[in-house]
């Protein structure tokens, strides 16, 4: 990106002053680097998205910020439905509420390695990766639609989870509002099969070790101790929230002019949030969410029984689940003014500070913890959301490190065998079902997620508590 | 390949990949920008033509014509856990009918290397370049 284009407000942070049919500002965070690299579409893309009826305050980037559909993947924006604000497909993007979760483990690092192989065998056998993969779980439409109305708090219900992990998801593990009535006949039957399953891509359960504590109060507070080692899951809401995604996508594309929407790109469709589409889309992508809540604690139902049959002892407890592809209603203060705010975060991670309501008891005087995923080889973040991301980007930030290079490019550079190698003799473990998914996503693909969430929390998005190191990654 | 003009790449797109078809018409277009899709699973050529599923979309516009066909690939691909060699379609307007062939998926035999979300408006693009060859492209998530 041509950085002369922006007007640098802070150490990292730059803006795009309303120009032409911009409504607000265009905010991008990030050193000077990271903006330097940034593709030219992340600036088209934030400036256009500046342009929607309703938005309010400013169109966000985050640090990871690249090319998405319409949103950049890394964009934060927030729109007034009383102001004819809408609620946009490409916003939330195909994976609704995919995301993160961590688990805490009383097993050390040392215990992993003695039977790190084992471990990785019981886990690649546990939890179903990979395209075509199907699990134990097969739902009747009966059951689809309890699990979208009740999400985790369903699989909890059903025995795939703890009742004690509820608090440590977002919205408690149940989104509210979400109408399973919205969704359509095709979403249902992609997704029967695939409860309990991974997916694909950059999607990865991994064992990690706590390798660096940067701030050790709020570590502690977290229950992340050096050597300690952790579960973490990457996942979203599979065929159901694709699915959805890509339903709604058309019929906002289509009916979008006929909203009186002004679209400066087609795939920037959407909504107005006070119409029949922008109500149902809503319906449907919240009961998404649910899909998506629910999957992350079946898989973690599956992670706890393949760490028992190897560590008979071992208990994994969750330190907190976070999504970053969603629209929720939140209130926030503009300009003096409380309000109610439609807010999507597209590879973003929700970041609330201390002290904020929406926190359990035990998470409240640290903040959110915000997890930050790397690529396979290289390393994970765990950060905590800060006071003054509420001001910078309505309590939000980045999500991963991003790619640096294409899929194709990635399959041309590395043969999957050698990368599973190569990692091997830096012992880490990776399991997959596929050759060519390794090598599409080897570490060499993927941005330094170090110089990210430096630059988040540089930025005042969050701060950074702990680094985590691989040791096992099962691959979707 | 029948038809010998109809030919399929990827095309570069960050995170995801872009498919890109070309053929002596639009119907010959969009079924090689379908075998790109595949591509993006697993090798075409090596699908077994054990069953045909029907297809039958519509589109306001040959672009939206293109991706809501590209979905219905991806659903069958999804719902049905198939993987597909051969598409036989007929363009007629808004309305695109014809077949998708192909055998449930294999995981040793296919070793699919990723699942495809959806196909979307990015790039998106359905044009007769030259005399007698169209082309049909978008980004597909991944």
């Amino acid at each position: 990106m041509d950085i002369t284009r922006l007007k640098q407000a802070g150490e990292c942070e730059w803006h795009v002053e309303p120009a032409g049919k911009m409504r607000v500002p265009a905010i991008l965070y990030g050193d000077e680097a990271l903006i330097a690299e940034m593709d030219d579409k992340v600036y088209e893309q934030a400036t256009n998205v500046a342009t929607l009826p309703g938005i309010v305050r400013a169109s966000y980037a985050m640090p990871d910020a690249h090319w998405g559909y319409g949103f950049p993947i890394g964009g934060v924006a927030a729109f007034d439905a009383d102001d004819g604000g809408v609620v946009s497909g490409g916003g939330v993007g195909f994976d609704i509420s995919c995301g993160v979760r961590t688990m805490l483990t009383n097993i050390d690092a040392e215990r992993i390695m003695a039977h790190q192989k084992e471990l990785a065998e019981a886990l690649y056998a546990a939890v179903p990766a990979g395209v075509g993969s199907t699990s134990a779980i097969h739902l009747t439409d009966e059951g689809l639609d309890e699990m979208l109305r009740d999400g985790a708090a369903w699989a909890v219900r059903s025995g795939w989870g703890e009742a004690r992990d509820l608090e440590r998801i977002e919205e408690r593990g149940r989104m509210t509002g979400g109408n399973p009535g919205f969704i359509s006949a095709r979403a249902h039957k992609r997704q029967r099969h695939e409860m309990g399953t991974l997916g694909s891509g950059n999607h990865y359960l991994e064992v990690q070790q706590v390798s660096e504590i940067h701030d050790a109060a709020t570590a502690k507070g977290y229950g992340l101790e050096p050597d300690h080692v952790v579960v973490t899951i990457h996942c979203g809401s599979r065929g159901l929230g694709h699915q959805i995604g890509t339903e709604f996508l058309a019929a906002m594309a289509e009916e979008a002019p006929k909203q009186g929407i002004e679209l400066p790109d087609r795939e920037l469709a959407c909504a107005r949030i006070e119409s029949e589409l922008g109500r149902r889309y809503l319906g449907a992508m919240w009961a998404g969410i649910n899909c998506a809540l629910a999957n992350r604690e079946i898989i973690g139902h599956f992670a706890r029984e393949a760490f028992a049959s190897v560590f008979p002892d071992a208990r994994l407890d969750l330190l907190y689940d976070v999504s970053h592809n969603t629209c929720k209603i939140e209130r926030h203060v503009v300009d003096g003014v409380e309000k109610e705010l439609y807010v999507h975060r597209k590879g973003a991670t929700r970041s609330l500070g201390p002290g904020h309501e929406d926190l359990p008891a035990a998470l409240k005087p640290f903040g959110q913890p915000v997890l930050i995923g790397g690529s396979m080889g290289t390393g994970s973040h765990i950060l905590a959301g800060t006071g003054t991301s509420e001001d910078k980007a309505f309590s939000s930030a980045c999500h991963g490190a991003g790619r640096r290079m294409s899929r194709h490019k990635a399959f041309k550079t590395w043969k999957g065998r050698q990368v599973v190698d190569d990692l091997a003799e830096r012992g880490i473990v990776v399991r997959s079902h596929t050759s060519r998914g390794i090598a599409e996503e080897a570490p060499g693909a993927y941005k330094d997620v170090d110089a990210v969430v430096d630059a988040a929390e540089r930025a005042g998005l969050a701060k950074k508590v702990a680094r985590l190191k691989p040791l096992i990654c099962i691959k979707g | 390949m029948p038809g010998g003009k109809r030919r399929f790449e990827h095309f570069e797109h960050g995170a995801d990949v872009g498919v890109r078809g070309r053929g002596a018409t639009m119907a010959e277009a969009f079924e090689a920008a379908a075998l790109a899709a595949i591509a993006v699973v697993t090798p075409p050529e090596t699908v077994r033509a054990e069953k045909s599923v029907p297809l039958d979309v519509t589109g306001a516009d040959p672009e939206l014509l293109l991706v809501n066909f590209l979905n219905a690939v991806v659903f069958e691909m999804a719902a049905e856990r198939m993987v597909f060699g051969r598409f036989d379609i007929r363009i007629d307007g808004q309305h695109l009918t014809g077949t998708a062939t192909g055998e449930a998926i294999d995981r040793a035999r296919h070793e699919p290397a990723v699942e495809i979300k959806g196909a979307t408006l990015t790039l998106a693009r359905v044009a007769e370049d030259r005399h007698g060859e169209w082309i049909a492209q978008c980004v597909v998530d991944v």
